[in-house]
């Protein structure tokens, strides 16, 4: 079992969403965070004080899966979420070790 | 010619009531404008200019500005019952310098007592609200980190020292009234004196922790705009309020006032969008402040052209002001309440002398005074305001710090005022 965590721009939010769940993805957290990376920030002006602004806001995707899935769902991230410009994002794969269904007690693939 | 009679009697009519009392009768137009015009200019504090700042601050500071507008208006409405009225338009003592103390808790003013052709009451209350708003505009020079007991004995004492005095000398019958100083609305006594003592606050206070680098970007640019529409509207009674009658002048006074908001919205706006690139929303309607505080003087003398005029120059005077404190003074006057109100009231004085000229469309200079010998006396008049405002206003700061530190820590700074000083949240989300 994985754990895809992938930090995408906002606004392709619903076509990840769509792409992950055409692969058979069957749920997933979504967080509103900021962040940087070589995207660099923007300006901001207000009466003439320039502010830059280090932190984009991002959405933060975690999906939890079963192996034989992690391909195909990293695949439909990319495809859905690219946009060819700097600050796309990245996906972070990591493994885990347990799943637990809280209604039935439920672990494992049987869990996801 | 009864425009002229009407204007001149706004200047001096504090000091020559008693004469006119028994000249003039009630007029119910009149009553009902200056009554109109009261609350329109109170509506310019309460809410408008407690919006107008309460949105350009950082949201853990919302509360703070807010209450202090609110607290300042409560508080000069004490003070001018018991003697700030009298000090302002009481008759003259000391060579013109302040009013007497004849009208000390609003002694003779009752029910019958009439002001020109409306009831004296109305012109208490009316002068009360440009009583209410000059400190209140200071506010926004020491926003999110003065004390709430400092600004409040500040405030109090600069009212007493600076406002009622200057207001007895432009309009309560003083010596810069006499001189044949021209400030129709408060160019002098509302936006230099408040101008002059913010860049005074700010500096003797000092910059924001974190100040110019740091971003502090207004919370809640949508209130800042509601609380900048409230002030164009209630800016009609301030300075077509200021004929003091509803007449021709009034009507003159209110489309100049009009059009000059109008030009230094766009000339602010235009400003910005060559400068940086884009034209914002906080540019336009600072721009919009910068035409009404620059017309504000002049808005009984002239006509539409040199509103235009007027307009420009303010939006774009105020617009390179504001540039030059920020980016190479840095000084913290934190809503630029110097750069804005303080230079606009500045240029606005001095361009009457030129638009008040019938040549120049406006209204006409007095008999034998020539546009030079108006200048001369409309500099004289912002030098000797702003200059006053600024020795008391730093001896003020000065004594004050003695007793309490005008400054929060720079760890409840850091917290923000509104848990530090009055425990509450602007927004419990």
């Amino acid at each position: 079992m994985k754990l895809i965590t992938a930090v995408i721009k906002p606004f392709r939010l619903d076509d990840v969403r769509n792409a992950l769940a055409e692969v058979g993805v069957q749920g997933m957290t979504v967080t509103e965070v900021k962040g940087f990376g070589r995207q660099r920030g923007h300006t901001e002006l207000y009466r003439g004080a320039e502010y830059v602004v280090d932190f984009l806001p991002k959405v933060k995707l975690e999906v939890a899966l079963t192996d034989e899935l992690v391909d195909r769902a990293i695949e439909a991230i990319i495809e859905s979420a690219k946009t060819g410009k700097v600050g796309d994002g990245k996906i972070f794969v990591t493994d885990l070790s347990q799943v637990y269904r809280i209604r039935t007690g439920e672990t494992g693939d049987q869990a996801i | 010619m009864k425009t002229m009679i009407k204007v001149s009697a706004a200047t001096a009519v504090a000091c020559l009531w008693p004469a006119i009392v028994g000249a003039q009768a009630l007029d119910s137009g009149d009553t009902a404008w200056m009554l109109t015009s009261t609350a329109l200019v109170l509506f310019m504090t309460l809410p408008g200019l407690a919006l107008f700042y309460a949105g350009l601050v950082r949201n853990r500071n919302v509360l703070s500005v807010v209450m202090q507008c609110f607290a300042i208006a409560c508080m000069v409405s004490v003070i001018w019952v018991a003697f700030g009225y009298s000090m302002a338009f009481g008759g003259s003592a000391l060579n013109g310098l302040v009013g007497d103390l004849s009208k000390a808790w609003l002694s003779g003013v009752g029910l019958e007592a009439l002001s020109g052709s409306y009831p004296e009451t109305v012109f208490v209350m009316f002068q009360l609200t440009f009583a209410i708003i000059t400190p209140a505009l200071i506010v926004g020079a020491f926003a999110e980190r003065m004390r709430f007991s400092a600004m409040m004995l500040f405030t109090g004492s600069w009212v007493v020292v600076v406002y009622f005095p200057v207001a007895h000398w432009v309009w309560g019958g003083g010596w810069l009234g006499a001189m044949g100083f021209r400030d129709f609305a408060g160019g002098a006594v509302v936006h230099v004196t408040a101008g002059v003592a913010a860049v005074l606050a700010a500096i003797v206070i000092g910059n924001r922790r974190g100040f110019p680098d740091t971003p502090m970007p207004p919370h809640n640019l949508p209130m800042t705009v509601m609380g900048a529409c409230m002030l164009w509207v209630g800016w009609f009674g301030f300075n077509a309020g200021s004929a003091l009658a509803a007449d021709g002048a009034a009507g003159m006074a209110m489309l100049v006032t009009h059009i000059s908001a109008a030009v230094g919205s766009l000339t602010w706006m235009t400003a910005e969008w060559v400068k940086f690139g884009k034209p914002s929303v906080l540019g336009i309607v600072t721009g919009m402040v910068a035409g009404l505080a620059t017309i504000t003087p002049a808005s009984g003398f002239i006509g539409p052209m040199g509103a235009l005029v007027i307009g420009f120059a303010g939006g774009l005077g105020c617009f390179l002001a504001t540039q030059f404190m920020k980016r190479t003074l840095k000084i913290d006057d934190s809503l630029d309440v110097f750069s804005v109100h303080g230079i606009g009231g500045m240029i606005g004085l001095v361009l009457t002398a030129v638009f008040s000229a019938a040549s120049l469309g406006g209204l006409g200079l007095d008999d034998g005074v020539s546009i030079g010998g108006q200048l001369g006396v409309q500099v004289l008049g912002v030098l000797a305001t702003a200059i006053w405002c600024a020795a008391a206003s730093l001896v003020l700061l000065k004594l004050i710090a003695v007793v309490v530190p005008l400054r929060v820590s720079a760890e409840e700074e850091t917290e923000g005022l509104d848990l530090v000083l009055h425990e509450e949240r602007g927004y419990n989300l």
